[in-house]
């Protein structure tokens, strides 16, 4: 399977990420390589597999599981060590007008 | 933005579904040990795991886990066996980790409902899903003296454990949408999931709203309504919007499928400019978190200690108790209330006159004291008391009514407050005969009447009787001796 350059923007757009054009030309091939890996492992036969999402399946339900009590926390100082910007306790960023 | 007129907006059927977001009632947040504690100091509540610090592992909280569990059961929901969480990913700054940690293609539950009323018409509405999830941090936009410049971030609330309840499109109205809050609140706060505090924003609620002509079988485009974090705004909005769409429809326009915002100083629904692209969140399954399996044991443990839920509670209290509808809901409305009523029965074997004392005196003295049930000076094994002293007649109505405000004021049983004050019911007949002579011998103009036929100064000798007792007559065996006096 190979991606489209149009594709890779898409996703380069979505992780935030901006390309010049010769790395543009390196995802295509890059990401088009990875897909090709996948492709292989897809023709493993899995009929009788369940879909899992990773190998940690048959874990004990207890020990993937925490108590509920408070434990300490990193506290404002450290929270904050580093933000490139702070003050009066908060990060501080660039004014956020609307979100989605 | 125009509105229709209420004649174009009769010629429509709005349908409504709500998105209602949960804080669950645990102490720590859902997948790392800080506090849930509100009100702490900006980014004091925060640790590598909620500030999405490169490396840093969540692990569920088992306690999440079960209250979860336990709205699901409340809300009629199937608990699934096996669940999973998802990545959603978006970029805010809010949102330190890149991704909320939600379910998508594998909820905790599903295929629910809940039971509304409105208007004395019940109505079944479908809760298509009950998934957790975690919270985002807080931006703050103003009240800084540079935020012209900046936002600041808080993020205390990152992590914050979270339930997502979504409803089938079932509401046709917005007094049904409000009612149906309403129900979840209810219910949630009764099996102890959330104390559905909404000024700690415990309780928050998006509408997906759209109209269609009456009659017509297909849904309109829908528009999803932000921000609703009021009974009140919920009710506004959704009427604002059902009469923005309509407007819109009537002028042969078409409904665009976007979020918009709910501004309660203006009372308008905004359109959100937002990029397309925003709207693909790229889930895919949370590779630092293994499936959620909740087997049978587990499922039938959380039933077994799950509380009678509002509804039920109510069937009870108009079934077995013999209760008005309307008390039954009055007594139904918190917890705290349900519970005092019960103990009041229990103490009494009175459900009826315990009702009248806990939704009248009781209430009414609360409600100027300015405190809550939970508060009360008088115990609910006092006021059951009080009540059975007055079901088996050692004390009248009238002196119950005299007793309790001192049973408010100090907290003391109703017995102790007699006993100090002198206050008993005279039952004893030797007793009343006397003060019966002594009235009647001191009112002969009355008894005449009485002797001539006129048997409702009958009344007026009861009331004299009482009086000269200072209450603690006896009324049933004192109707019965004025009358043999008198005849």
């Amino acid at each position: 399977m190979s991606l489209t350059e149009k594709e890779v923007r898409y996703v380069a757009d979505l992780a935030n990420l901006k390309l010049n054009p010769d790395e543009l030309e390196r995802m295509v091939a890059d990401l088009g390589e990875i897909l090709g890996h996948m492709d292989r492992l897809g023709e493993i036969n899995t009929d009788d597999v369940a879909p899992m999402a990773q190998v940690l399946y048959e874990a004990d339900i207890s020990s993937t599981l925490r108590a509920d009590v408070p434990r300490e926390t990193l506290g404002n100082q450290a929270a904050l060590a580093n933000a490139p910007l702070s003050g009066s306790g908060y990060f501080k960023v660039p004014l956020v007008i609307e979100r989605s | 933005m125009e509105v229709a007129a209420p004649e174009a907006i009769a010629k429509y059927e709005p349908v409504i579904g709500l998105e209602v977001h949960v804080q669950l009632a645990t102490q720590t947040k859902i997948f790392c040990g800080c506090p849930t504690s509100f009100g702490a100091p900006p980014n004091t509540n925060v640790c590598p795991v909620c500030l999405g610090l490169p490396g840093a592992l969540p692990v569920l909280a088992r306690e999440a886990v079960e209250l979860a569990m336990k709205a699901a059961l409340a809300l009629n929901c199937t608990i699934n066996p096996s669940s999973q969480f998802a990545r959603k990913n978006y970029f805010y700054p809010d949102l330190p980790k890149g991704y909320q940690i939600s379910q998508f293609d594998r909820p905790l539950a599903e295929h629910g409902y809940l039971d509304i009323n409105v208007d004395g018409a019940k109505k079944r509405i479908g809760v298509t899903r009950v998934h957790m999830e975690d919270d985002a941090g807080k931006s703050v936009h103003d009240g800084f003296k540079d935020s012209d410049q900046y936002s600041y971030v808080d993020l205390n609330r990152c992590g914050m454990p979270l339930i997502e309840i979504v409803s089938e499109p079932d509401m046709r109205s917005a007094d049904e949408a409000h009612a149906y809050l309403t129900e979840i609140k209810q219910v949630l706060q009764f099996v102890e999931s959330s104390t559905c505090d909404m000024e700690k924003g415990h309780l928050r609620c998006d509408a997906n709203v759209s109209v269609r002509l009456r009659g017509a079988e297909k849904f309109g485009t829908r528009a999803e309504v932000k921000n609703l974090n009021s009974f009140r705004f919920l009710k506004a909005a959704v009427d604002y919007e059902i009469a923005r769409q309509v407007a819109i429809v009537e002028a042969g326009g078409v409904i665009l499928l976007e979020t918009r915002l709910y501004n309660s100083d203006t009372g308008v629904t905004i359109g959100m400019r937002s990029k397309e692209q925003a709207h693909d969140y790229r889930y895919f399954p949370e590779p630092d978190l293994v499936p959620l399996r909740i087997g049978d044991e587990w499922r039938s443990r959380v039933k077994a200690s799950m509380p009678e839920v509002p509804s039920a509670k109510r069937a009870r209290f108009m079934g077995s108790y013999g209760l008005r509808e309307y008390d039954a809901q009055v007594l139904t409305l918190t917890r705290p209330m349900s519970d005092y009523y019960e103990q009041v029965v229990d103490a009494s074997g009175d459900p009826k006159t315990a009702a009248n004392w806990v939704m009248g005196d009781l209430a009414g003295a609360l409600k100027a004291a300015g405190k809550e049930i939970e508060e009360s000076p008088v115990s609910a094994a006092h006021l059951g008391e009080l009540v059975k002293l007055m079901g088996k007649g050692d004390i009248s109505g009238k002196l119950a009514k005299e007793i309790f405000p001192k049973m408010f004021a100090t907290g003391e049983p109703a017995s102790v407050i007699m006993e100090r004050e002198g206050l008993r019911q005279i039952s004893d007949s030797s007793a009343l005969e006397k003060i019966v002579d002594d009235v009647i011998a001191a009112n002969p103009k009355q008894a005449e009447q009485y002797r001539n036929g006129k048997t409702t100064v009958l009344g007026f000798f009861v009331g004299q009787v009482m009086k000269a007792s200072r209450g603690q007559a006896n009324p049933a065996t004192l109707n019965e001796i004025i009358q043999r006096k008198l005849s």
